[in-house]
Order: C-alpha cells, then structure tokens, then sequence
C-alpha cells in the first residue's frame, strides 16, 4: 500500500462521491491515473462498498428499530468462531457481527420493523443456534455519531463570512 | 442623546487611521443569506477537543487567575521545545518568549517597543490588514514594497534595498503569507538577510502560517547566521492548531528587545488568559496528529482550489502556504472592490478584495479554502458563470 492509494482512501472515506477528475486536481495527478488505482483498490477487496451515511430519524415514516446483541458462543472445533459467526451473518436480518474480546463473544446487530420483530429473531433464529449460550439484547435509542459523522448537533459553519 | 463632536474629542492617530476594508465588505457579506463564503480567514476545523478538554480541566482545577505576565512558564517552555524541533529555533523559555492574546497583540507590543516616530518600518505588500495601521499607530511610517505576481508575490533582495532609506528602521515579514500564500526558501532568505544586516535592520517575522507550508518545510529568517539576534519571530495557535478564537500567540527574540515588550505587555494586557493558556499546554504536547490531519486536508483543496481557478479562467499562482488562493481577476475589466461586490450580489460567493491587502492586491482577489470541498466546488461552478460573463 503506497502514500498515494492511502490518500485515495482517505479521500473517499470521507466522501465517496467525490469524482475522480476532483480527486486527481485534489492530489496533482491524471484522472486516468486515480482511476487504475481506484480500480485496483477494489480488485484487491480494499474497497468493498460505495454507502452513504444516513441519518433515519430525519425520514418520515421510518420507525424500524436496531439491536446491539452481546452473543456469548462455544466455538466449533475446526472452525473456531468463523463458523458460528458466518451461520449468524448469513442471516438479512443481521446487518453486522464483529468478534469481541471480554465478557461476550459475538456483537451482532440486528435491524427489523418493530422491537416484536427483533425479539422474534433473537428468540427464534440466533438463541437456538447450538452453538449460541446466551445472548443480551441492547435496543439502540438515539444515533449520535456514527462511522465518524455527528447526527445530532447543528454542523453549521459559525465563522463569520468574512474575517481577517 | 446630544452628539458631541467627534472631531473635537477624537485623538488625531484615531482620526488618521483607516477603517479596514475587510470590515465594509464583512458587513456587505454577513448581513446576505445563503453565502458560500472564501472571505474567511481562519481555519474550518473546530478546535480539537483534546484541547478544549485541557481547558475545562484547568477551570475544574481552579487556574482561573491570573498566570505569570510573559505567559505560564510551563507553556514558555513548551513553546520553546517546539520552536527548535519544528525549525530549529534556540529561545530561553525565562527571558526570551511571552505569551501573548494573539498574534495581532504580539505585533501591536513588538512596534511599540521598536518604533519611534519618524522610523520607517518596510512592509511587503500585499500582506495582512492590520500591519501598517499597528505601526501607525505605534508611531511610526508604513512604507510598502510591492511584491508582484510574475515572481509568485516573493519579496526579493533588490526589490527590499530599493525601499530602504536612512529612515529604514526595520521590515515586517510575512511568510507564509496571507493573502497570496507566498513562501519563501531558504536561498530566498539568506539573500534578504544579506540586504538586511547590510543596513542593519531588525525584522520582525510574522510567521503564523508556518505549520501551513505545503511543499517544503517552513524555514526561519531567525535561524539564519546572525539573524536571531536581529528577529523577532511572531506566531500563534490560531492557524495550525485551529484556535482563533482562544487569542493565544506568542514573541520570541533577543532577550533586550523582548524585555522592553514585556513592559508594554504587562501594562496593558497583564497576561494571556490562563484558561486558554492550559489549552495551548495540550496543543504542543499532543496536537501534532491533527495539525499533520489538517495540513494534508488544506494541501488537497489548495491543489483542486488553484486548478480549478485556472480553469475557469482565473489565473492563479501555486500558493506554497496559508490557505489562501490569490487569482487574478484583470481579465474580467474589474476592479477587485467590483468584482467581489458584484459576485457576491449575483451569486452569493464571498471573497475578499485583493486591494484590502496594499495596492499591490488590485487585480485580484483573495479565496480561502478553508472550506468543505462541497463548498469550494459550488464556489468554483458559481464563479465560473460570474467570469464566463465578462470574458
């Protein structure tokens, strides 16, 4: 990895739509350029995504809910946590699982409509997995920040318009 | 209420000095809604909350009184590690530093220890608002040396010796520079410091956009041979640690010089706010990440700042510091008072007039970007339709 597809990255971190042509003034370079780097980023799976962060309290009508479920696992002989955490993130219900260190094994996080729709799965689909020992479920109540973005608070510009 | 005459009651330095011309067009651009604004001359980034934690520590732990009149000591000291790792400047943390309320204040105490009436103080132009009203003010005569945009507005040896007279005290540097983002070399400074100990000078070295050098690495005129003795270095947590707000700058030079500013200091200004004081504490010991975050981020937009301007028919220097982009608007027909006007009432993009600067800053026009790349391209899709126009 060199300086240049770092800032790159970097770059489109921060904002995946900026276009190249403006990342290649951005960085002094071609357009062509930035994009065979672009697309080698992604070839190697560096890049897997292009999202946008969205803040869902500010659209009417949506009233789904999130859960952050700690899981506590027994491991599979072989295939360790891998195994039981691909049987957990297969399902569309989950919208990430990570591998903690600590009192828990697994967080998994589950979006559904309602909070009965989340208590369904836990209940249903992840606690009866035979590998699953318990699971404490966390209703998430308000986004403040996440993926580095400020939801809440006023990110208005409060410099006057012209300063010295 | 009965009006006294003002004329009468006003000193005659109050009456003599200009209003800036920033001040007119801030009032023109704040009072307008829906402004993407390049006018702005201090960073876009919030002070980072390490800092500002520091500071709520210090309240919680009762620094609320009044710190030592050239600055903590433990900040002096800090500022003086930091002046030798980041270039290599030797300053004793006791005699030879003071913390100041800003930079403008560091100016303002530097002239009026250094200057009597009747001396001549060599100013670059175009350069920053404030600094020949400050020798005004102090006493003393501004006199300006143009510095033109085919040598990329760099002040160079002959151009500094054809403006010193037998009145010629000192010259106020200003590199990077705000408003054209000049920068100068090493080979560039040691060619001034030849002119300047040849007359001997002194220099006073405003050098707050030091951190903000994009293509090389900051040199000092005070790190040059014989110079420290004759510099008094200027600078500031304002620009690199985004803390315009705190008002925290600082001197450092020759113990005598120094010495004789701290007196004026200490009668008008007591000393720097303790609170920001334990801010600034913080910035030096762990803010290095962020300013090198910073840095890289105003290096991005400077470069699609300064092509894009060109492309839509502004020609425009690279600018090697600060975060100013200085383009030409002669093409246009315009004066620079015009065209900021003008665009700001058509399409609501707020710039600021280069002859705000000396008049070495008519013909162009001075744009921030220290704004969200959003920003600046919406700013550069508008200006490009103001200029297609009068093209």
């Amino acid at each position: 990895m060199n300086e240049k597809e770092l800032e790159i990255l970097e770059i489109l971190e921060g904002n995946a739509r900026t276009p190249l042509a403006t990342i290649a003034d951005m960085m002094e370079m071609e357009k062509q350029e930035v994009e065979k780097i672009v697309k080698s980023l992604e070839e190697r799976d560096i890049i897997l995504n292009y999202q946008a962060v969205i803040n869902w309290d500010h659209v009417p009508s949506n009233d789904g809910v999130t859960a952050m479920i700690d899981v506590k696992v027994a491991p599979k002989r072989e295939i360790g946590f891998d195994g039981v955490a691909e049987r957990i993130y297969r399902f569309p219900e989950v919208k990430a699982v990570y591998l903690m260190s600590g009192a828990y094994d697994l967080s998994v996080q589950i979006e559904g409509k309602t909070m009965k729709e989340v208590a369904f799965f836990v209940s249903k689909k992840l606690s009866t997995l035979d590998s699953v020992l318990s699971t404490t479920t966390h209703f998430l109540l308000k986004k403040y920040k996440h993926d580095g973005v400020i939801f809440e608070p006023e990110q208005k510009d409060k410099r006057a318009v012209v300063s010295p | 209420m009965k009006q006294l005459s003002s004329k009468h009651y006003l000193s005659e330095t109050a009456r003599s000095i200009k209003p800036s011309g920033i001040r007119k067009f801030f009032d023109l651009a704040n009072e307008m809604e829906g402004v993407v604004s390049l006018g702005v001359g201090e960073p876009d980034f919030v002070t980072s909350w390490n800092i500002c934690e520091a500071a709520y520590a210090s309240m919680e732990s009762g620094y609320t009184s009044y710190s030592a009149n050239a600055g903590l000591l433990e900040l002096r000291q800090e500022i003086s590690a930091y002046l030798q790792k980041q270039f290599q400047l030797e300053y004793k943390a006791e005699k030879e530093i003071i913390v100041t309320t800003g930079a403008s204040q560091a100016i303002d105490i530097a002239f009026r220890a250094l200057v009597d009436p009747g001396d001549e103080v060599l100013i670059a132009e175009p350069g920053f608002v404030a600094y020949a009203p400050i020798v005004q003010l102090a006493g003393g005569t501004p006199a300006p040396v143009p510095t033109t945009a085919e040598n990329h507005f760099k002040l160079t040896a002959e151009q500094l010796e054809s403006h010193i007279n037998e009145k010629t005290k000192m010259i106020l540097l200003c590199f990077p520079n705000n408003p054209t983002g000049a920068t100068l070399k090493r080979e560039e400074l040691e060619k001034l410091s030849t002119v300047i100990r040849r007359h001997d000078l002194l220099v006073l070295s405003d050098e707050i956009y030091a951190e903000l050098s994009y293509d090389q690495s900051h040199c000092s005129i005070a790190s040059l041979p014989e110079m420290a003795e004759r510099t008094v270095v200027i600078s500031g947590f304002s620009k690199a640690f985004a803390m315009t707000g705190w008002r925290l700058g600082y001197l450092a030079g020759p113990e005598p010089l120094l010495q004789a500013m701290l007196k004026i200091h200490q009668y008008t200004m007591m000393c720097a706010p303790t609170i920001a004081q334990h801010g600034a504490l913080e910035a030096l010991r762990n803010g290095r990440e962020d300013v090198d975050k910073m840095v890289a981020s105003y290096r991005r937009r400077r470069n699609y700042f300064v092509k894009a301007s060109n492309r839509i028919g502004l020609p425009c220097h690279m600018p090697g510091g600060a975060f100013y982009a200085f383009p030409s608007i002669r093409e246009t027909g315009l004066t620079s008072e015009q065209f900021a006007e003008q665009l700001l009432k058509e399409e609501k993009v707020a710039v600021v007039p280069g002859s705000v600067f000396g008049a070495g800053g008519e013909g162009y026009v001075r744009c921030s970007y220290a704004a969200s790349m959003e920003a600046l391209q919406t700013a550069i899709e508008r200006i490009g339709r103001f200029v297609e126009k009068r093209l």
